[in-house]
Formats: C-alpha cells, sequence, structure tokens
C-alpha cells in the first residue's frame, strides 16, 4: 500500500484501529478534536466502539472500566483534559492495567493556548495523578512517528500492563505528511484471562478477577509499590528509544531536544555543519524511560563543549539531562512556550553563544 | 421459605466488617439471591464505590472492579460499552453517588446506559466518620453540621430517584428500603426487577434504598430503624418512579 | 532541495484546500513533503494560511519564517506575507481583490484576476484552483500533468466538479504563460 497524506490527528485515530483497537472514548477538546471527529466515521465502519463522554474526567474513568474488563482501549486529549484524568491515570497505573493516551499537549498552564508546546514533559514523564507511579512516554518527531508509535504502544501498554502515553504537540496533530499504517505492526490483543473482569463465564473459570487499587495493609502495599517500580525498572532497561544525529562527527555542542522541536534542531545541525561547524543530537524518543545513558556517552566525547536542552517549554527535560550528564558537562537550556516555535536561526544564536 | 436462609451461591463466606445493624448486609444478600435467581453470576461484574462498600467484593463470589470516587458509572459504561453482554452494577452510597458522582450518574442515566446501580441512602458519610451529605436531613446533626443541616446554606437534601427519572430517556427508577420485612421483599422485587432490564438490553435502572447507619447516627439499630421510618420516609418517598414502559406507553 | 509555498488569503477560499493538492502532487513525485495549517480562532472568518514544503530528503523544521514563495488570495495576507518570502520566490498575487503589488523587486510577481477567472468559468468558488494553476506553471515546482490528475482525484467523489476545476487549473495555467 502507498503512502497517503494524512492530518496527524486523523492518522492517529486510524493508527489505533490498524493496531487493533477498536474501543475509544473521548471529550472535544483543541488541538486533538479531529481524532474523535474522525473515530466516531471511522469505528462505526470497522465494527468498534466510539463515546463522547461528559468530560475527561469520566472519559479516564470509562478507560479503567473498558480496560479492566480486558478490552484494549485507548483516547486522544489535550493538556487541560490530561489533568482532569490524571486522577483515572493514577488508578489505572495502580490497577496495571493496559490503556494507551495520546496528549496533543497545547500550552499551558490553565487555558493557555493551542500552539505546539512540550510543557506537559514533566505531567507525563513524572506523575500528573497522585502516588508512586510512571507510564510509559514517546514522543514522535513526524506524523509516521506517530502512527507506528501508537500502534507499538497497545502491545507494549499489554506487556507491561501499564498505561502508555503518547505525547504529541498541536503540529504533530495538525500538519500532514505522506504516511503508511505498517502491516506488521497490526497485534492480537493479549489474554487477560488471568486478571480481567470479563465474566467468569467467558474465561471458565469459577475464580472471580478483581481489578482494585485499595491496599490498607502497609505490607500489602509496600509489596503492591515494590512489583510496579520493578516494571518501571524493567523499562528502564528494555525500552529505552533514541535517535543520534550526527553524533559521529567531533560535535562541540550536543543538543538534546524531542519531538517537533528536535525536527527544528535537526535543521540547525545541517545549517551549522555547512558552515563548518559540528554539532549533534540526542532525541529521545522515549521520555520515559528517559536515554540516560547514551545521554552521558554523548555528553563525554572530547570534543563536546556544552550540552543543550532545547524544548517548547519554560525547561523541563533538561532536569533529566542534568541528571544523566552528572556535572561531567555544563548542562545549558533553551526554549519557547507561548506557542512559537524557535526557528533555526534562533536556535544558531543560541548555540554560538554557549559555546563561544 | 427454607431456601431464603441458605448462603446465596454469589455471596462469599467472608464475614462482613460492616457495623452492628448496618443495612449494607442485607442489601448485600438481596443482591446476591437476584443474581443466582436470574443465573448471572458468571457474567456479572460488580463496581465497588469509595464508601463502606469499597470492600464489597470481598463478599461476592463474581469479578469486581473497584472505581474512583463517584466514578462507577463512568466505569460501568466503560465496561458496558466494550462488553454489552455483562451484567453490570455500580453499589453506591450518597457521597459516592450525589455528591462527587453526580455528574457521571446523571450523564449515564441520560445516555440509557444499560447496567443497574444500586443506591444505598443512609444520608451521611460513612467510612469517613458521618459527616454530612447530599442526601442529610434537614437540620440533621452530622460532624460537619454540628448544629443540625443548615438548608438556607447548604440546601435542601437532594432527592435522587426524583432527580433520574425526570430525564426524558427511558429508565427504571425506583426507592425502596430494607427496614422492616415487609420492605424488604418489595425491595428485593425491585433489585431483580432492575438486572431484568439490564438483561433485556431495555435501559439504565436505579434502585435507590432508603438505609440506616447507627453508628454515625449514635442511634441503636433498633432507633435507626425508628428514626429512618419517622424522619426519611416521609421526604424520600418509596415507590416506583419511571419504567422504560411509561415512557413507551405515552 | 528544499521548497515552501506559504498559501494565505480569507477563511473560505480554499486556501488550505489548494496547498493539500499541491502537496498531495508533489507526494505521488516522490518528494517528501509536509503540510503546515495555521489552525485555532484565527481559522474563523479571518486569514487563513498553511504552508507546504517539498523536500527530497526528511522536512526537518517545518516551521518556516521565510517562504520561497506566496499565493496571496486577500490583500492583508499579501501586506503580511510579501515581506517574507525569500529573493526569486513567485509571488501570485489574486489581481481581483489585491490591488496592491508586492512591493519587491526581487521576486518573480504573477498577477492572476483569479476571482474573475472564476466567475467567468461559472463559480467563484474555483479562483482557488485558478491561482493553484497559475503557481505552478510559474514555478514548474511540480510536474503539472501530475498535477492535473491529483485535481481529477480530489474531487472523484463529487464528480461533476471535475470539469469546472480541470478548466480552472488551464486558465490559470494561461495567465502563467503570458509573461
Amino acid at each position: 500500500m502507498g503512502k497517503i497524506l494524512m492530518k496527524g490527528n486523523e492518522a492517529i485515530g486510524e493508527a489505533a484501529i490498524r493496531a487493533g483497537c477498536l474501543n475509544y472514548f473521548a471529550y472535544p477538546i483543541t488541538p486533538q478534536s479531529e481524532v474523535a471527529e474522525y473515530l466516531s466515521r471511522r469505528m462505526p465502519e470497522v465494527g468498534g466502539v466510539f463515546l463522547q463522554a461528559e468530560s475527561e474526567i469520566a472519559v479516564g474513568n470509562m478507560l479503567f472500566g473498558a480496560a479492566g474488563c480486558g478490552a484494549r482501549v485507548f483516547t486522544t486529549s489535550s493538556s487541560p483534559g490530561i489533568s482532569l484524568m490524571s486522577e483515572a491515570i493514577s488508578y489505572i497505573s495502580s490497577a496495571q492495567l493496559p490503556v494507551v493516551f495520546v496528549n496533543i499537549v497545547r500550552g499551558g498552564p490553565g487555558l493557555g493556548g493551542i500552539l505546539p508546546s512540550q510543557a506537559d514533559y514533566f505531567q507525563a514523564t513524572k506523575g500528573g495523578g497522585h502516588g508512586d507511579y510512571r507510564l510509559l512516554v514517546m514522543a514522535p518527531a513526524s506524523i509516521q512517528e506517530a502512527v507506528e508509535m501508537v500502534m507499538t504502544a497497545f502491545p507494549l501498554a499489554e506487556k507491561y500492563r501499564n498505561p502508555v502515553m503518547i505525547l504529541g504537540d498541536g503540529l504533530i496533530g495538525q500538519m500532514m505528511e505522506p504516511v503508511e499504517f505498517p502491516e506488521h505492526l497490526r497485534t492480537e490483543p493479549s489474554n487477560k484471562d488471568d486478571w480481567a473482569t470479563n465474566g467468569m463465564d467467558t474465561r471458565k473459570s469459577s475464580k472471580p478477577n478483581l481489578v482494585k487499587t485499595l491496599f490498607l495493609n502497609a505490607e500489602k502495599l509496600e509489596e503492591h509499590n515494590v512489583i510496579l517500580k520493578a516494571k518501571y525498572d524493567r523499562m528502564k532497561r528494555e525500552e529505552v528509544r533514541y535517535e543520534p544525529y550526527n553524533t559521529d562527527t567531533d560535535y562541540q555542542a550536543l543538543i538534546v531536544s524531542f519531538g517537533t522541536m528536535s525536527r527544528v534542531c535537526r535543521t540547525v545541525i545541517d545549517d551549522l555543519k555547512a558552515e563548518g561547524f559540528e554539532t549533534a543530537m540526542i532525541r529521545p524518543q522515549t521520555l520515559f524511560p528517559f536515554p540516560e545513558e547514551p545521554i552521558k556517552q554523548a555528553a563525554l566525547k572530547e570534543s563536546c563543549k556544552v550540552i543543550i536542552s532545547i524544548e517548547l517549554n519554560m525547561g523541563q527535560m533538561v532536569e533529566d539531562v542534568e541528571r544523566s550528564v552528572q556535572g561531567g558537562r555544563p548542562v545549558h537550556w533553551y526554549g519557547k512556550a507561548g506557542g512559537d516555535v524557535p526557528t533555526p536561526e534562533e536556535i544558531i544564536d543560541v548555540i554560538k553563544s554557549f559555546v563561544s | 421459605m427454607a431456601k431464603t436462609f441458605k448462603k446465596p451461591e454469589a455471596l462469599s463466606d467472608q464475614p462482613p466488617h460492616y457495623c452492628p445493624g448496618c443495612t449494607h448486609g442485607v442489601i448485600h444478600r438481596l443482591v446476591a439471591e437476584v443474581i443466582d435467581e436470574l443465573g448471572i453470576r458468571g457474567r456479572t461484574v460488580g463496581i465497588a464505590p469509595v464508601g463502606c462498600a469499597v470492600l464489597a467484593y470481598n463478599y461476592f463470589t463474581f469479578d469486581f472492579q473497584e472505581a474512583a470516587h463517584g466514578r462507577a458509572p463512568a466505569m460501568a459504561t466503560g465496561i458496558k460499552r466494550v462488553r454489552p453482554d455483562l451484567i453490570v452494577f455500580t453499589y453506591q452510597g450518597d457521597g459516592d453517588l450525589a455528591s462527587i458522582g453526580m455528574g457521571e450518574i446523571i450523564h449515564a442515566a441520560n445516555r440509557g446506559e444499560k447496567f443497574t446501580t444500586i443506591f444505598v441512602n443512609n444520608t451521611v458519610y460513612g467510612m469517613t466518620g458521618g459527616q454530612m451529605a447530599p442526601t442529610t436531613l434537614q437540620g440533621q446533626r452530622t460532624t460537619t453540621s454540628p448544629a443540625g443541616r443548615n438548608v438556607e446554606e447548604v440546601g435542601m437534601p437532594v432527592k435522587m430517584a426524583e432527580l433520574i427519572s425526570a430525564l426524558e430517556t427511558p429508565a427504571y427508577v425506583t426507592r425502596q428500603t430494607v427496614l422492616k420485612p415487609k420492605y424488604i421483599v418489595r425491595a428485593k422485587k425491585a433489585i431483580k426487577k432492575a438486572f431484568q432490564y439490564q438483561i433485556d438490553g431495555r435501559c439504565f435502572s436505579l434502585v435507590e434504598l432508603v438505609s440506616t447507619c447507627p453508628t454515625n447516627w449514635g442511634l441503636t439499630p433498633v432507633e435507626s430503624v425508628k428514626w429512618a421510618e419517622e424522619n426519611m420516609l416521609p421526604y424520600f418517598k418509596l415507590g416506583e418512579y419511571k419504567t422504560p414502559d411509561d415512557v413507551e406507553e405515552d | 532541495m528544499q521548497r515552501e509555498v506559504m498559501f494565505a488569503g480569507f477563511g473560505g477560499q480554499g486556501i488550505l484546500l489548494i496547498g493539500n493538492i499541491l502537496a498531495h502532487t508533489a507526494m505521488e513525485e516522490g518528494y517528501e513533503v509536509a503540510w503546515v495549517p495555521s489552525y485555532g480562532p484565527e481559522m474563523r472568518g479571518g486569514t487563513a494560511y498553511c504552508l507546504v514544503v517539498i523536500s527530497d530528503r526528511p522536512i526537518g523544521s517545518p516551521i518556516i519564517r521565510n517562504p520561497m514563495h506566496l499565493v496571496a488570495m486577500n490583500h492583508p495576507s499579501l501586506e503580511k506575507f510579501a515581506p517574507m518570502v525569500k529573493p526569486n520566490g513567485v509571488v501570485v498575487i489574486n489581481s481581483s481583490l489585491i490591488h496592491i503589488g508586492s512591493d519587491r523587486d526581487d521576486v518573480d510577481e504573477l498577477l492572476v484576476p483569479a476571482n474573475d477567472i472564476a466567475n467567468d468559468l461559472g463559480s467563484i468558488k474555483v479562483a482557488n484552483i485558478v491561482a493553484l494553476g497559475a503557481f505552478v506553471a510559474r514555478s514548474k515546482i511540480v510536474d503539472f500533468e501530475v498535477l492535473r490528475k491529483c485535481v481529477q482525484e480530489q474531487f472523484s467523489s463529487k464528480e461533476k466538479l471535475i470539469p469546472i476545476n480541470m478548466a480552472a487549473l488551464e486558465e490559470g495555467k494561461k495567465v502563467a504563460q503570458i509573461k
């Protein structure tokens, strides 16, 4: 099948269907409403479930119920909506349910704006809801990558019995690029008979299943948290994904950037190369687990004088970059949070000022 | 009637944690009996609330999920939409359903989600220690309304059965009680009817049950029954508020 | 080699659509493409614009301050974007609605009375396609034959609209060829 030109939001909706997810609950919010509009047409065509809920609070808890009874399920939203879903995300994480969340991030805090932003980095990677939990977070830099991340998110969520979040931004949602839906990424939902409340008759069992998050006994709650931590540690070992760019040169500056922002940085690196000034980039594709070791290694390269975390926010990922580099080199941040994506020219000036 | 004294299959052996005189035990038993009689245990999913019944899953022998506070109707919606063949009920108290979960229950009912809600109304937050609930009666003393519910400040007690019945979407809505055996027979019939409507794929169903909380009311179990009859029943009137047949006959 | 085209005009002039058709055409020719819309409140009634990026390698920044070319369908969009166009770019001006020039002597300015031509063809709605035809014929950014195919495909679900849109494309091309 050839490539088709598709808007990011529509491609994300189609990718979920192609991945084998036929259940979608959502609430409209700019800049992701096209996903709901698209799936309100598409889900009936494929015999799937589409429901527009009364709020994102309800959406989160619908996902909680649906995933609890064993269904493959997902939603899309944007920042303020994810805040409302954060209650359910905490419960879903504790109940160890596979659910895929797509956040087409907009600027904040509060209502903020609707333009491209990466201001939800902390919310996605450090919590957002209450309690000790982590989401597996992936950040696409193109619509094709968004498609592939959505398609791989479902088996990953099932492998870990943990929510997966795709952290996009307004540009990824609104832009059109050619995409294809790799057939090999279609997966069968895993068998969930040992824990899902899918009805005892369904699994031919006489033992009830229970989906719960309450552990009143201190030892039991401790045990539960240790189990969760072991999963997050396993993700750190097995799921780190990143893309190095121009790292085989004697670069003077190392950029760490993800999503839409990283594309601008790629142009920057090309433009500087043409001037004879080598820079490189590590682009985290997973934000949790964070590519700590690859960043550390790249930062410690002899020629590298400085590391710059370039983000569409006021400096969030830079904390993880600092943690990765562990003081081996100076780490700086540059970014904007209003919705204007910095131009290559702007970033070139910034890099030169840090290197000189 | 010896059969009624035998433990229903849908009820577990676990001794309940509820206080003496609490009506949860009776209501659990009625639900379990109905599930047995309808033969649906193998395809039923219960949803526990946050409140005294948070551990309800310990007392039943079928699948259960435990919801976030007030969100049981959204959770039930999620299950019913992806697995319409499952029989789903939420079991919620007055704080869970009529306060924090008001949005979820109204919209689920209005969409006509085909699950059943068992609503236990005892006018107080039991689990957290007897605070004022949306259904606390006018003048009733609680730990957060020490001078009695002042309706000038917090409004009148919410009548959920009436509120849900006012929606245009067809539903089965009834208010019963388990204060005395004569009421219990009727309550069980209502619960069975509610599940039957769900099995038939007809409509959303809500059974409100006027209940007691001797511990937080500061009364003995016997006094509690008397208090509820004298104070609650005149305000929370028993009866069938709506059936899907009403609408279809119009 | 990367080239960028800014399409701009009023909401309702079919700006996003002609950007879409150009991106589709370039994709069919095997180029990397990105179509970047303006979105949000400014879409409702005000200026609508979209940027199409066409490249022979993966596209880096899709945010471009200085596009190579501009197709301006109304006065405010010409005023806003003409100063940003790179030297030697093509600037198409819908002269039915815009009575000023680009005020640039380093660009290839092409006046296209798109609304008048569209009216003559029988529908004001095809003014955007007239402008697209003129732009592609002048800039040769994509193959005109492939463009014809893509316009046809675009209207394949509303077949009775195909003849007028094809005619609009050809009329645009004619204007571009008169130097």
